[in-house]
């Protein structure tokens, strides 16, 4: 027998990170600002995408969302009030969206308006609703523009500390449920330089959906990057 | 925990760079891990033995280097090795570095093969008109 050594140098999830740029070029071609939300579960994501999509719809925006769930389809309930199409991703146990799941569900889109709507020419912008969880998000890439790494004041100043290869990957950070920082002594100084040690430089968005605080800044942002894109 | 698609995206790999060499057996798996890369390694090892059971690669050592964060510093100019991931300030000058060098790898280095002696050339011609 004889060993004979191979050398690969071979992304392992080369797959999808191809998968994901043909979807970046698609979603560019499209003039479409797509957006992946990473939380972990209870963060607020849904309420603050509600809040986003239905804000968007009504400043004459085209606004839609993919959500990502282990099981059922009540987020994509939720955000279909808004008025904006919504597609549920049900992952059936896998902890995290991939490239593969969300080009499947663009299938049907097409690149031109269909029967529902659904197309990417048609939007302006598309929200990406990970599956709740802070960890295997980080190492797959869906194509987007930008990774939104959100994080409640209920959830701890320490969030990325605790959680780094999550948030070093972000380009953008939420601080959601800001109404609640007082009952909750969240120290909003730390928690800013626990995101900063983690992501020099991020940019950081302080919000509460449920008061609209800090939302209209968000908006701004959104509408000035959906501006570079196209 | 993503280490059991991780493995088996592992699997699927190796089994296609492998079947350049045909009769040769798989026994080992070199991977570069960073440590921003979110994988546990006692975790992929185990997700490993599972995944690889009963396929060509039953009993290949999978051998984990992980990599160290890399910072480059502005300030200093030079590229600097992180402890941690608890921060990302320059050991040198304590400055913030939001450019990384190294730290989110994952990646097979290389594969190692038993082949039966008189090794084949890779049957790169043949592997292609398979997988067409």
């Amino acid at each position: 027998m004889t060993t004979r050594i191979v050398e690969l140098r071979r992304g392992i999830l080369k797959k999808n990170d191809e998968l994901a740029a043909g979807l970046r070029s698609r979603f560019s071609a499209a003039g479409v600002l797509v957006l992946n939300l990473v939380s972990s579960p209870g963060t607020g994501k849904t309420t603050f995408l509600e809040w986003t999509l239905r804000k968007l719809r009504e400043a004459g925006a085209r606004a839609a969302a993919l959500v990502g769930d282990l099981e059922t389809d009540n987020d994509a309930r939720r955000l279909a009030a808004s008025g904006a199409p919504v597609r549920q991703i049900n992952t059936h146990g896998i902890c995290h969206l991939d490239a593969e799941m969300v080009g499947k569900h663009l299938e049907s889109w097409g690149e031109t308006a269909g029967a529902d709507g659904m197309a990417l020419a048609a939007l302006d912008y598309l929200f990406i609703e990970n599956v709740g969880n802070l960890v295997c998000p980080s190492s797959y890439d869906l194509g987007e523009r930008i990774r939104v790494a959100l994080l409640s004041v209920t959830e701890g100043e320490d969030k990325p500390l605790k959680y780094p290869t999550l948030f070093n990957s972000a380009d953008t950070a939420v601080i959601t449920k800001i109404d609640l920082a007082e009952p909750c002594a969240f120290d909003r100084e730390l928690a800013l330089r626990n995101l900063n040690e983690i992501r020099p430089g991020i940019r950081v968005f302080e919000t509460s959906a449920k008061t609209g605080a800090g939302m209209e800044k968000w908006l701004g942002y959104l509408q000035a990057e959906r501006t570079q894109a196209s | 925990m993503h280490e059991l698609s991780i493995a088996a995206s592992i699997v699927d790999a190796v089994t296609e760079s492998a079947a350049a060499y045909p009769g040769a057996r798989v026994t080992a798996v070199r991977l570069r891990v960073g440590a921003l890369a979110a994988v546990v390694e006692d975790s992929l090892q185990f997700c490993w033995e599972i995944t690889t059971e009963g396929t060509p690669l039953t009993g290949a050592k999978l051998v984990v280097r992980m990599m160290p964060v890399v910072i480059h510093c502005a300030g200093c100019g030079v590229d600097a090795e992180l402890e941690g991931v608890q921060s990302f300030r320059c050991p040198r000058c304590g400055e913030l570095a939001a450019d990384l060098g190294q730290g989110r790898e994952l990646e097979i280095e290389s594969i190692e093969l038993e082949e039966p002696d008189g090794p084949s050339e890779p049957a790169s011609e043949r592997v292609s008109g398979l997988a067409g």
